[in-house]
């Protein structure tokens, strides 16, 4: 179809919502800047055709019966959508402190780490933490389930102490499952000895 | 025998994840002006803190806007005069692996995926109107007046 016959249609269809009285329905989706340079993408269905938007700012509209493709800019963002960004709540963070073998004690630098862990959360005004602990793979299942557990419950604790509510902070122990530094059963390994913790 | 009971002892942890969690899917972090939410028939108020559950519909008015932060740590937040149904989520969070569908069906909102959408391209879906949005990662806006 060429482009001029293209915008005809356009047109005609226009006139037609105009003459029935109802203004055409209008969706659009921007897709925004990463902040980190990912390349990631929206595609968006409507009907049988399939837009993808892959680009800062590439925009599709769907007035009419296909999707439109266009390149929105920061204006129109923040003309449209200057509520719904303000509202946006902070990005998860992500932190990892280690343990002193066979132990709940942290390492020393690792008790640098929970006060920014501290900090971060004086950042937010509604919080929920997820503590998930975890071993090296020395010892057997059941020792390391419980050694695990053990040092999710250890940092949930120091932060109920901190004040926040037991209704916010879920602990939970994956034993030697999950190694950060694969090693093979039975080796000792610092930076496996670890809670993981989301802070949202 | 031994794999049988760490196959076992998996079924129990996650399980246990499933429960920790319990029916909560996500959490309402920003709630400005009127913010409601629609759950089994009744409506409720949509405060900061409020917990979140599968099929519930969040609906702000003329001065209201609402964030919510979902357990796989997508972002979503609505405009005013918004109307956002949380169809359907299911994530595990031992492996990110997951579904997500959610409609706009009326209003503004702002988007940043989280685990389930990096963990596979289909796993999250967004419906409007007219149009199905799957969502390959990323931040976006989309409106639906």
């Amino acid at each position: 179809m060429s482009r001029a016959r293209g915008a005809s249609i356009v047109a005609a269809l226009a006139l037609a919502a105009a003459v029935a009285g109802c203004a055409p329905r209008s969706e659009r989706i921007i897709l925004l800047p990463e902040r980190d340079g990912r390349s990631t993408a929206v595609i968006v269905r409507q009907g049988g055709r399939e837009v993808k938007l892959d680009q800062p700012y590439a925009a599709a509209e769907l007035s009419y019966a296909d999707p439109w493709s266009y390149r929105a800019s920061e204006a129109e963002v923040k003309a449209t959508f200057k509520d719904a960004l303000a509202a946006q709540p902070s990005r998860a963070a992500y932190f990892t402190l280690n343990f002193n073998e066979n132990s709940s004690e942290l390492t020393e630098d690792s008790k640098t780490v929970f006060e920014s862990v501290l900090a971060d959360l004086k950042q937010r005004s509604v919080v929920d933490v997820v503590v998930v602990g975890h071993t090296d793979a020395v010892g057997g299942d059941a020792f390391n389930d419980d050694l695990a557990r053990k040092r999710a419950d250890s940092i949930r604790d120091a932060l109920l102490a901190r004040g926040l509510a037991a209704s916010d902070v879920v602990a939970i122990g994956r034993g030697k499952r999950e190694l950060l530094v694969p090693t093979a059963d039975g080796v000792a390994e610092p930076r496996n000895r670890r809670v993981e913790i989301v802070v949202r | 025998m031994f794999s049988r009971s760490v196959a076992l002892s998996l079924v129990l942890i996650t399980s246990f994840t499933t429960a920790a969690f319990g029916a909560d899917i996500g959490q309402i972090k920003v709630s400005r002006g009127s913010v409601s939410i629609e759950r089994a028939g009744q409506s409720l108020r949509g405060d900061a803190g409020t917990r979140l559950q599968g099929a519930d519909v969040v609906k702000t008015g003329d001065d209201g806007s609402v964030g919510i932060t979902m357990t796989d740590n997508s972002l979503l937040s609505a405009g005013p005069n918004s109307v956002l149904a949380l169809d359907r989520y299911e994530f595990d969070s031992t492996t990110s692996a997951g579904r997500f569908e959610a409609s706009l069906q009326r209003g503004t909102l702002a988007v940043v995926s989280g685990r389930l959408a990096k963990q596979s391209p289909d796993a999250m879906t967004l419906r409007t109107p007219s149009a199905t949005l799957g969502v390959r990662g990323t931040e976006f806006v989309v409106t639906a007046q």
